[in-house]
């Protein structure tokens, strides 16, 4: 079983391999187990030797959109601005937990990682942007960059080689929207949360309009490994068949299920024995009815949907949805889809930036029809204008929040109709007349 | 010698000078690295756009300028696009009419729709694209959001409820006038314009942040409930209020100027007006207007009387004189001016006070502010010859005739006038202390009631319109003293405004080639030489 369980044999744990053990957060106890080995590695080769080592790799971005890394930071070329690495640790998609595991458990990995990146890219200055909710991962991050700093691993002189490297911390105030790139580089800025519109993109003006890369934690964390043990190794893990996702990724496993927790398991793995054998299966004496397998961003999938699907960015793009950042809520056969698709949709109305039209008032329309679908005063005309909503706000807007919100709804919609059909046909209320108007014309 | 092509050495070639882009069917050649959304104006294609001002940082947020461009797998906004060699954008095919009618739908879901007691009514957006492509009806069946009004201090009012957060008062007062009072406060549909605490739009450019507002949810307090746009009648016209010479509208409701708003010259004043400029057409209601000319009766009494006796007994008076001296006012069109030079004859002298204030800046646009001078033509008066002083009424000498064209610099001086042999008035009013001694008063237009041209702080000559018919007997200015020279003998009344200009621009090198219909409405800069720069 994965983290906080005890780990599970079918698991292939690299990036998780330490969590749960206390001396692996300190930097005597990363070393001890091979910590900087990485570091020391990547700063000893040429930035675009580094570059193709991921390349090769197939390493691809672990926070949802899965761009291949290598090719993310072969854009950046020495061209004499200044360069930035943007560590994206805000991790709010709902379902989503690994990143939080990494930064508790393995700080120093992922300092290693935004290094090695920071190298890999001409950067002398790296952000590590983290969640404002996650205070325990805050102070161990924290910690390791300031561990790091006493070293000599950061600094003017980064581990001897001359080098400048500068890794700030920076936290969040909590706002889902941060998690975008380029709403995380102004909150870095200090303005205020808002994606900014593309292009330019962040590899052109980005953090402080310089040429700017942003990668997931997760993302970083595993270029070291890649870095210190090569490409082939990585890229060994996988389907054979599907050379186009490699290595490892952890899951975040939440909802109605057995055994709740982050698994790590090579891309490809099989969803459907990950679901039952690895997590359990929904709780005792139920059964599950729907999947939301990437994030609470992307269409969900009925328990038979799961089968035969593979656990990689093509697998899941073949069962009609997304990777995303393998976060992946179970729900059971007692959960009451309506209700916890609206709770979804109130989150996206809740967390919308406001600066899109489709997005600040469709999030926001769409939550107040679920709510009243919920309350049992609904039409089946609602059921429609949901979807032609969800249709307005999907790919119309500067970043994909909007796309997000309608995304669930209309995977819900689709697949459990008639739970949403059974909550209207069920209502109280016909129309909004007072109960006395209408039995007074009456007989 | 000519080289033969073949051995000349290769070049680069050149960067394309423009890009050919096909717009609705329509093929333009535009200038690289432009929006879709200014090629299509030049295509004649308006694409219908909330957030986008051309004077303001694009934020591309209102989503309603989404474009269908070929070969692009998604819609997109016309605004943060740039235009690319080749490119085929449809505006109004089904696609891009579904996302806008979508988006107007989305706008107008927590809308009000009070358009009945709006003051935008009639030139809002919302409104204008609503009904051109919104839906007729509303699938909205849940509770509105609502906040309540908020006094924005200053001139501003905001309707929370209206708003569709284009953000572009937001940007104004951050970009332009570098004064970032506004910002957006809270997220989602709870979304609104907020207003840094402790702090008011008192800024003197803030105003412009209600016409910037395509919708009706920032309104100027001072038009409030005042007007439907759709019963203004409006005028090209300049404005009066500093040596600028901002292009503006004088909007006017039953022959009263009730507005001013900023007319877009990109070489003067972008779209922008000031608060002192907006607040100028309170000049042009005066109630205390002088109405009919009056002469100096043997009982000693001002008595009202016929243009014809009226003009006699001027240029009698001044005929008469050693010495003219013409008190011009800063206020009056280079017509007026210049006629006034031949009234002054070539012994008399001519003077003009400016009258002056604390300059404001707009900092965002080079060369733009509310000047110091607050006068729409002390820089035409002295080109015209005359002497700028503040001591208008020195040295006085018996046998002076003074010809007071600006009643009020020189009401709070009458005393210092006693020496002279008489006095004649020529003004839109008549302050008591001149009524006392004046042999003849003749009552001209205002800005708003007459044609005529300004020549601002950097020469460029503007034209302004007659907004509104002058009340009474009144009389266009260049008319009453094109009239007076005649009768002084001194070149024949004219006909019209233009003529005046074109014996003003045959007779005054820094004018020469300017003719009323080369200025336009857009104006143009005197000649160059030391002092002004064209």
């Amino acid at each position: 079983m994965g983290y906080p369980h005890p780990r599970h044999p079918r698991e292939t744990p690299v990036l998780s391999e330490h969590f749960g053990d206390p001396e692996a957060r300190t930097l005597d106890g990363w070393k001890k187990r091979g910590g900087y080995q990485a570091l020391e590695k990547a700063l000893s080769m040429d930035p675009v030797d580094v570059q193709n080592v991921v390349k090769d790799s197939g390493l691809r971005g672990r926070g949802g959109a899965g761009f291949p890394a290598g090719i993310k930071w072969s854009f950046m070329k020495p061209d004499g601005k200044p360069h930035y690495l943007c560590c994206n640790g805000d991790e709010s998609e709902p379902g989503t937990f690994k990143d939080r595991e990494i930064m508790r458990w393995t700080p120093h990995a992922l300092v290693e990682g935004v290094a090695t990146g920071m190298h890999a890219i001409y950067a002398e200055t790296g952000y590590i942007y983290i969640r404002g909710e996650f205070t325990e991962p805050l102070q161990a991050v924290t910690q390791a960059v300031a561990e790091a700093y006493a070293a000599g691993i950061l600094g003017a002189n980064a581990m001897g080689t001359g080098k400048r490297l500068d890794i700030h911390v920076h936290k969040g105030a909590g706002a889902y929207i941060c998690g975008e790139e380029t709403a995380l580089m102004n909150s870095i800025e200090g303005k205020r949360g808002n994606p900014r519109i593309k292009p330019p993109f962040p590899a052109v003006a980005g953090l402080f309009g310089k040429p700017t890369t942003i990668n997931n934690v997760e993302t970083l964390t595993a270029s070291a490994h890649v870095v210190k043990r090569g490409a082939d190794w990585y890229k060994a893990f996988g389907r054979p068949d599907n050379p186009k996702s490699t290595g490892t990724k952890l899951f975040s496993v939440c909802g109605n299920v057995a055994r709740p927790g982050n698994y790590e398991v090579t891309l490809g793995f099989p969803f459907k024995e990950f679901l039952w054998d690895l997590c359990g299966g929904a709780p005792p004496g139920r059964s599950i009815k729907a999947v939301i397998p990437g994030g609470s961003s992307v269409p969900m999938l009925t328990a038979d949907e799961c089968d035969g699907v593979f656990m990689d960015y093509e697998g899941m793009a073949a069962a009609g949805t997304l990777l995303g950042s393998g976060g992946v809520i179970v729900f059971d056969d007692t959960a009451d889809m309506p209700r916890q698709i609206a709770r979804l949709a109130r989150f996206y109305a809740h967390e919308s930036c406001a600066q899109c039209s489709q997005c600040r008032e469709g999030t926001a329309w769409t939550t107040r029809i679920l709510d009243r679908i919920v309350r049992g005063e609904g039409t089946y005309e609602d059921l429609d204008t949901l979807l032609e909503i969800g249709e307005q706000m999907s790919g119309k807007t500067i970043c994909v929040l909007s796309d997000s919100c309608a995304t669930p709804v209309a995977s819900g919609l689709k697949k459990f109709r008639a739970e949403f059909e059974a909550k209207i046909s069920k209502k109280q209320h016909v129309a909004f007349v007072p109960a006395q108007l209408v039995t007074a014309g009456g007989a | 010698m000519t080289a033969p092509a073949s051995t000349a050495p290769s070049a680069p070639p050149p960067p394309p000078s423009t890009v050919k882009v096909t717009i609705e069917g329509v093929q333009v050649d535009v200038k690289p690295g432009i929006s879709i959304l200014e090629a299509a104006k030049q295509a004649g294609v308006l694409i219908p756009h909330y957030c986008y001002h051309p004077g303001l940082p694009v934020a591309g947020v209102c989503r309603m300028c989404l474009v269908d461009v070929e070969k692009f797998p998604k819609l997109t906004p016309a605004c943060a696009t740039s235009v690319a060699d080749g490119q085929v954008v449809h505006v109004h095919n089904d696609k891009a009419k579904a996302a806008r009618t979508g988006v107007l739908e989305f706008l107008l879901i927590n809308h009000p729709l009070d358009c009945p007691i709006c003051d935008q009514a009639g030139e809002c957006e919302l409104q204008d694209y609503t009904f051109q492509e919104g839906r007729a009806d509303s699938r909205y069946r849940e509770p509105k959001r609502f906040n309540p009004m908020e006094d924005f201090g200053g001139d501003v009012l905001y309707v929370p409820n209206r708003c569709i957060l284009c953000t572009r008062c937001v940007r104004f007062m951050s970009d332009v006038a570098k004064d970032p009072v506004l910002n957006v406060s809270e997220r989602g549909d709870r979304a609104f314009i907020g207003k840094a605490e402790g702090h008011d739009l008192t800024n003197v450019w803030a105003g412009n942040v209600v016409d910037l507002c395509p919708v009706g949810a920032l309104l100027s307090k001072d038009f409030l409930n005042k007007a439907r746009a759709w019963e203004l009648d409006r005028s090209a016209s300049v404005c009066t209020g500093c040596s600028q010479g901002c292009n503006v509208v004088l909007e006017t409701r039953d022959n009263v100027v009730v507005r001013v708003k900023p007319r877009t010259n990109t070489a003067v004043n972008q779209y922008y007006a000031c608060e002192v400029g907006r607040q100028s057409y309170r000049a042009f209601n005066r109630p205390d207007r002088l109405q009919s000319p009056l002469v100096r009766t043997g009982g000693n009494g001002l008595a009202t009387t016929t243009w014809e006796q009226a003009i006699e007994v001027a240029a009698n008076t001044l005929a008469q004189a050693k010495r003219v001296v013409v008190i011009a006012s800063p206020a009056m069109s280079n017509e007026a001016l210049f006629l006034l030079t031949r009234v002054m004859g070539p012994t008399g002298v001519g003077r003009v006070q400016v009258p002056t204030g604390p300059e404001a800046a707009l900092p965002g646009v080079s060369d733009l502010a509310l000047r110091a001078d607050r006068a729409p033509n002390g820089q035409g008066a002295e080109l015209l010859g005359f002497t700028r002083t503040d001591a208008l009424v020195a040295s006085i000498a018996p046998g002076d005739v003074v010809l007071v064209a600006d009643p009020d610099a020189v009401a709070g001086h009458a005393a210092a006038l006693e020496a002279a042999a008489a006095i004649v008035v020529i003004g839109s009013h008549l302050p008591d202390a001149l009524a006392a001694r004046c042999a003849a008063a003749l009552p001209i237009a205002t800005t708003a009631e007459e044609e005529g041209t300004f020549t601002n702080l950097r020469g460029r000559v503007q034209r302004f319109l007659q907004a509104k018919a002058p009340p009474g007997d009144v009389r266009p200015s260049w008319s009453v003293i094109g009239d007076v020279a005649e009768a002084m003998g001194r070149g024949a009344a004219p006909m019209l405004p233009a003529d005046v200009f074109a014996a003003l621009a045959a007779s005054h090198e820094r004018f020469a080639g300017l003719t009323y219909a080369r200025l336009g409405l857009r104006g143009l800069p005197v000649l160059e030489s030391a002092g002004v720069t064209g």
